[in-house]
C-alpha cells in the first residue's frame, strides 16, 4: 500500500488499532484498580457499594462520618465538646452562688479548692474543666462512687456556678516537702515522638494551652498517676477523641512517676 | 544552509535566553549563600522570595522557551532545507517575549510579585507581572504556529516522503508546549488576573492548583525536547557514528506528546481537592512517560557503541575506551545520562504516591528538578549551541579545551549541588524556606548540606560565565566556510514511512482524549463545587 493513501484512523490500521487499545486498556485497568479496588481494599473506608467506591476515589464530598464515634449518646466519651465559647463570662452572682454550693465540696477539695486528700485542687482551675467533668460525672461518662451522687442533683446551672467559683479562687502553691521543683522531665518537655505521644506542655501548660484540657500545675502527684492509670487502662474514657488513652497507654512506668512529680511540684 | 536573517533570528533568542540564564544561576548562587551558615541571615524572607520568583521564571519560562524557540527556527531551515515561512512573525514573536520579560521582571525586582513561579494562589502579585508572562506564552505560540505553517508546506512539496527525525521532534515539541501551557494560560486569564486586577477578592486555590498542574508537568517535557532532539540528531553525527533507529526517535516524541501531560496531578499527591482514585490514575500513566526516556537511552546507547565500533572499538566494553571523549558533545551527552539515571530514578520515587508522602515538598523535590533540568537538559542545551555556533556566526568556536572545563564544572557542580540536597530531603529538610535556624539542635547536624550545596554553585557560576565567555569569543573567531549543516544518519534511512510515524493527528487525538479522562472529572467537580473560593492574599502590598 502506499503510504500516502493509508487511511490513519481506521480499524485496519495496525497503528491506530494498538495505540488506541493500548491506551483504553492502561486507563481501564488503572481505572478499575483506583477506583474500585484500592478504596475497598483499603482498611477503615466503609465501602457499601461498586457506585460507593467509585464516589470515595473520585473525591466526591460527602458528608462527614467520624470513623469509630458511636452515634448513641451512651457510646459516646462524653457529651461535652469544649469549645472557646462555652463559658460565658462570669458574674459575681454566679461566683457567690458557687460559693455556696461549693461548701458541699470542701471535705474533699478543701476549704478554698486546695485539697489535703490527694483529691484535685480545683482553685484556679479553667471554669469549662470544672464543668465538663461534673457533667461527665452526672451523664456517667466518668465515674466515681463519691463524684456522681453529689452531682446527681445539681442543675446545668448549678455547675456553672461550680466552675466559675472555683476558677475565681487564686491558686495556692502547694507545699510538697523534700521535692524541690526540678527541670521538666522529657516526657513533659518532648514527648515521644516514635511512641506518638504529644509533650505534656504542649496541652497542659508550660508550651501551649489547648481550650479543652485542664491546667495539671499543682495537682496532687497520687491523683495524676491514678488518672493516667485509669487512661491506661480504661477505667476512665471521658475523652472525646480518646487522645489521653492513647498517649496513657504508650506511657511507661517511669514517665508516668515523672510526668506526675512534675506537676505536682509546679 | 542559515542565510543572515535567519542566523540573526536564532541568536537573538539564543542570546535572551542565556543573558537571563546567567542572572538566574547567579541569583540562585545568592539565595544559596544567604542561606548558608557561611554568614548571618538577611533579616528579610521578602528578599529571598524576591530571587526565587527571578530564578524561577527565567529558567522556567523564558530561557528553555527561547531555546526551544530558536533551535526550533534553525532545524526548519536545516531540516527541512527550504527558507523559514513567516520571518516576520516569527521577529513579533521574539517581541512579545522580549516585552513580556521586562513587563514580568520590572514588578519581580521591585518586590511587587514574589509569588514564585508557579504563582501559589491565593497569594496575588503585580498584575503586571501575570501580563507579563502571558505575552511570553502566546509570543511561543506563535512559534508553534510557524512550526506547523512551515512543516505543512513542506509536506505539500515532498509528499508522502519522511519527514526529518529532527523536525519531526521539533513539532511534537511545539504541539506539546501548545497544549500543555493552555492550562496555566486558563489559570492566569480567567482565575489570577481578574483578581490581580481588582475585579474580584476571592480566588479558588484548589482549581488554580489543578490548572495549573495541567502545565507543571509536561512543560518539563516540553524543556527536555531540544535536548533529546540534540540526543537523537547531532550526538551520533557529533562523535561519528549513525543513529541505532530513526523510528524509534518518532515513537519517543509520539509518547512524550500522548502522555506527558494528563499526569501532572502527581503534583497535587498531598493536595485534599483532588480524589484518591484520580491521583493513582495519574500515578499509574506517569509511569508510561518514562517508556520514552528508556527507549532513549536504549537508542542512544546503541548509536554512542555503533560510534565506538567505528573507531576500531572492540569486545563487550572496548568500545567505550575508544569513544571519542574529548569531543564535548560526547562528554555533554555522558554527563548528561548520568543526571538524566539519578534524577529519573529520583523522578520515580516522586511518581509513586506512598513513596511521595516521604519526599514531598522536601529539598528532595529540588534537587530532583534540578539534576533533572539544570543538568540533564541544560548541559545539552550547552552542547547543541556549540554545535550549531558556527553555523550562525560563520566562526570559528576556539577553545576545545575550554569548552570541555565548562561542562565538567557544570557536571560537578551540579551533582555536589543535588546530591546533598536530596539527602537532606530524606531527612525532611522542607524547601521554599527563606532560611533556616542553624541554632536548633535538630536541623544543626543540616547545616553542612547548605554550605555544599553553597559550593558547588560556585562551580555552576564559574561555568556558566565561561559558557557566556566562550559564546562571545565564538562571534570574535576565525572565519571559516563550514560544510552544509547534517543532522544524524540512521543505520536505517527510511525510504516510506507508516502515515502513523510520518503525521500528528492520531497523537493529538489521543493526547486530547487522555487529557479528558484524567482531568475532565477533578476540573468538572471543582468548578461545580461551591463555596471552595478563598480571599486572595497580596503580595508586595502595603502591610
Amino acid at each position: 500500500m502506499n503510504a500516502t493513501d493509508e487511511r490513519l484512523f481506521s480499524f485496519k490500521n495496525i497503528w491506530f488499532t494498538a495505540s488506541v487499545g493500548a491506551l483504553v486498556g492502561i486507563a481501564i485497568v488503572a481505572a478499575i484498580i483506583g477506583f474500585i479496588w484500592i478504596p475497598s481494599a483499603q482498611k477503615g473506608n466503609r465501602i457499601e457499594s461498586l457506585w460507593d467506591a467509585i464516589c470515595t476515589a473520585a473525591g466526591l464530598p460527602q458528608p462527614f462520618r467520624p470513623l469509630g464515634q458511636p452515634t448513641t449518646p451512651v457510646e459516646r466519651p462524653s457529651n461535652v465538646i469544649v469549645t472557646a465559647q462555652m463559658m460565658q463570662p462570669a458574674d459575681s452572682l454566679s461566683i457567690g452562688r458557687g460559693g455556696t454550693l461549693a461548701l458541699q465540696c470542701t471535705m474533699c477539695h478543701g476549704a478554698r479548692g486546695m485539697s489535703q486528700a490527694n483529691s484535685p485542687n480545683l482553685a484556679g482551675q479553667y471554669a469549662s474543666s470544672i464543668y465538663k467533668q461534673l457533667r461527665d460525672f452526672k451523664s456517667g461518662h466518668r465515674k466515681s462512687a463519691i463524684m456522681e451522687p453529689l452531682v446527681a442533683n445539681l442543675s446545668d446551672q448549678d455547675m456553672r456556678d461550680l466552675a466559675a467559683y472555683y476558677a475565681y479562687l487564686p491558686r495556692e502553691r502547694t507545699y510538697s516537702p523534700g521535692q524541690e521543683q526540678g527541670d521538666a522531665p522529657l516526657i513533659v518537655r518532648n514527648g515521644s515522638p516514635m511512641r506518638n505521644i504529644a509533650p505534656c506542655g504542649s496541652c497542659h501548660g508550660g508550651i501551649d494551652t489547648k481550650t479543652a484540657t485542664p491546667r495539671l500545675d499543682g495537682q496532687p502527684q497520687a491523683y495524676v498517676r491514678a488518672q493516667l492509670h485509669a487512661f491506661a487502662n480504661g477505667a476512665r474514657r471521658n475523652d472525646l477523641h480518646e487522645q489521653m488513652r492513647n498517649i496513657a497507654r504508650q506511657m511507661t512506668e517511669e514517665e508516668i512517676d515523672a510526668a506526675a512529680r512534675f506537676y505536682a511540684t509546679r | 544552509m542559515l542565510d543572515n536573517d535567519s542566523r540573526r533570528l536564532i541568536l537573538a533568542h539564543f542570546w535572551l535566553a542565556f543573558a537571563a540564564f546567567l542572572v538566574a544561576v547567579i541569583l540562585g548562587e545568592w539565595q544559596m549563600y544567604i542561606r548558608s551558615p557561611l554568614r548571618a541571615w538577611i533579616q528579610n524572607p521578602e528578599l529571598y522570595y524576591r530571587s526565587v520568583t527571578a530564578h524561577g521564571s527565567a529558567l522556567g519560562y523564558v530561557v528553555p522557551t527561547l531555546v526551544a524557540m530558536g533551535f526550533g527556527y534553525a532545524i526548519t531551515e536545516l531540516a527541512l532545507k527550504q527558507r523559514l515561512i513567516g520571518r516576520r512573525w516569527a521577529w513579533a514573536g521574539f517581541a512579545l517575549v522580549v516585552i513580556g520579560v521586562v513587563t514580568a521582571m520590572v514588578p519581580v525586582s521591585m518586590g511587587l510579585a514574589s509569588v514564585l513561579y508557579t504563582f501559589y494562589p491565593p497569594m496575588i502579585a503585580n498584575p503586571f507581572y501575570y501580563i507579563g508572562i502571558v505575552l511570553v506564552v502566546v509570543g511561543s505560540w506563535i512559534w508553534v504556529a510557524l512550526m506547523s505553517i512551515n512543516l505543512r508546506a513542506w509536506k505539500k512539496n515532498h509528499p508522502g516522503e519522511p519527514i526529518p527525525l529532527a523536525m519531526f521532534g521539533n513539532v511534537a515539541g511545539s504541539y506539546l508546549w501548545a497544549w500543555t501551557s493552555l492550562g496555566a494560560a486558563i489559570e492566569l486569564l480567567f482565575q489570577i488576573i481578574p483578581v490581580a486586577l481588582g475585579w474580584r477578592s476571592t480566588i479558588d486555590a484548589g482549581l488554580a492548583r489543578v490548572f495549573f498542574s495541567w502545565t507543571l508537568h509536561a512543560i518539563v517535557y516540553f524543556w527536555l525536547i531540544p535536548t533529546y532532539l540534540a540526543f537523537y540528531t547531532l550526538v551520533p553525527r557529533a562523535i561519528g557514528g549513525r543513529l541505532y533507529s530513526d523510528a524509534m526517535g518518532r515513537i519517543a516524541f509520539i509518547l512524550f506528546l500522548v502522555f506527558s501531560m494528563p499526569i501532572g496531578i502527581h503534583h497535587l499527591f498531598q493536595d485534599p481537592q483532588v480524589g484518591a482514585g484520580v491521583k493513582f490514575l495519574h500515578a499509574v500513566f506517569t509511569g508510561m512517560v518514562s517508556v520514552p526516556t528508556l527507549l532513549t537511552v536504549f537508542t542512544i546507547c546503541a548509536s554512542v557503541e555503533i560510534a565506538g565500533r567505528l573507531r576500531g572499538g572492540r569486545g563487550a566494553f572496548g568500545w567505550i575506551a575508544a569513544l571519542p571523549w574529548k569531543n564535548p558533545m560526547m562528554l555533554a551527552v555522558a554527563f548528561s545520562f548520568v543526571m538524566l539515571g539519578f534524577g529519573g530514578a529520583g523522578g520515580i520515587i516522586n511518581m509513586s504516591y506512598q513513596l511521595d508522602f516521604a519526599v514531598h515538598n522536601t529539598q528532595w523535590i529540588t534537587g530532583h528538578f534540578h539534576l533533572i533540568f539544570g543538568g540533564a537538559i541544560v548541559i545539552m542545551y550547552f552542547a547543541l549551541a556549540y554545535d550549531l555556533w558556527p553555523h550562525l556566526t560563520g566562526r570559528e568556536l576556539g577553545n576545545v579545551g575550554l569548552i570541555r572545563l565548562q561542562l565538567w564544572l557544570w557536571f560537578i557542580g551540579m551533582i555536589v549541588v543535588t546530591f546533598p540536597w536530596h539527602f537532606v530531603g530524606i531527612l525532611g529538610m522542607p524547601r521554599r524556606m527563606a532560611y533556616f535556624d542553624y541554632t536548633v539542635p535538630a536541623i544543626a547536624p543540616q547545616a553542612v548540606s547548605v554550605t555544599i550545596t553553597f559550593l558547588g554553585g560556585l562551580l555552576l557560576v564559574a561555568s556558566a560565565f565561561l559558557f557566556v565567555l566562550i559564546l562571545l569569543q565564538g562571534h570574535r573567531g576565525r572565519h571559516i566556510t563550514l560544510p552544509e549543516f547534517r543532522f544524524s544518519m540512521p543505520v536505517h534511512q527510511p525510504a516510506r514511512l507508516p502515515v502513523a510515524l510520518n503525521s500528528f493527528a492520531l497523537w493529538l487525538a489521543l493526547m486530547v482524549g487522555l487529557t479528558i479522562v484524567n482531568y475532565g472529572y477533578p476540573i468538572a467537580q471543582l468548578m461545580a463545587l461551591e463555596q471552595t473560593s478563598v480571599p486572595a492574599v497580596p503580595i508586595g502590598g502595603p502591610r
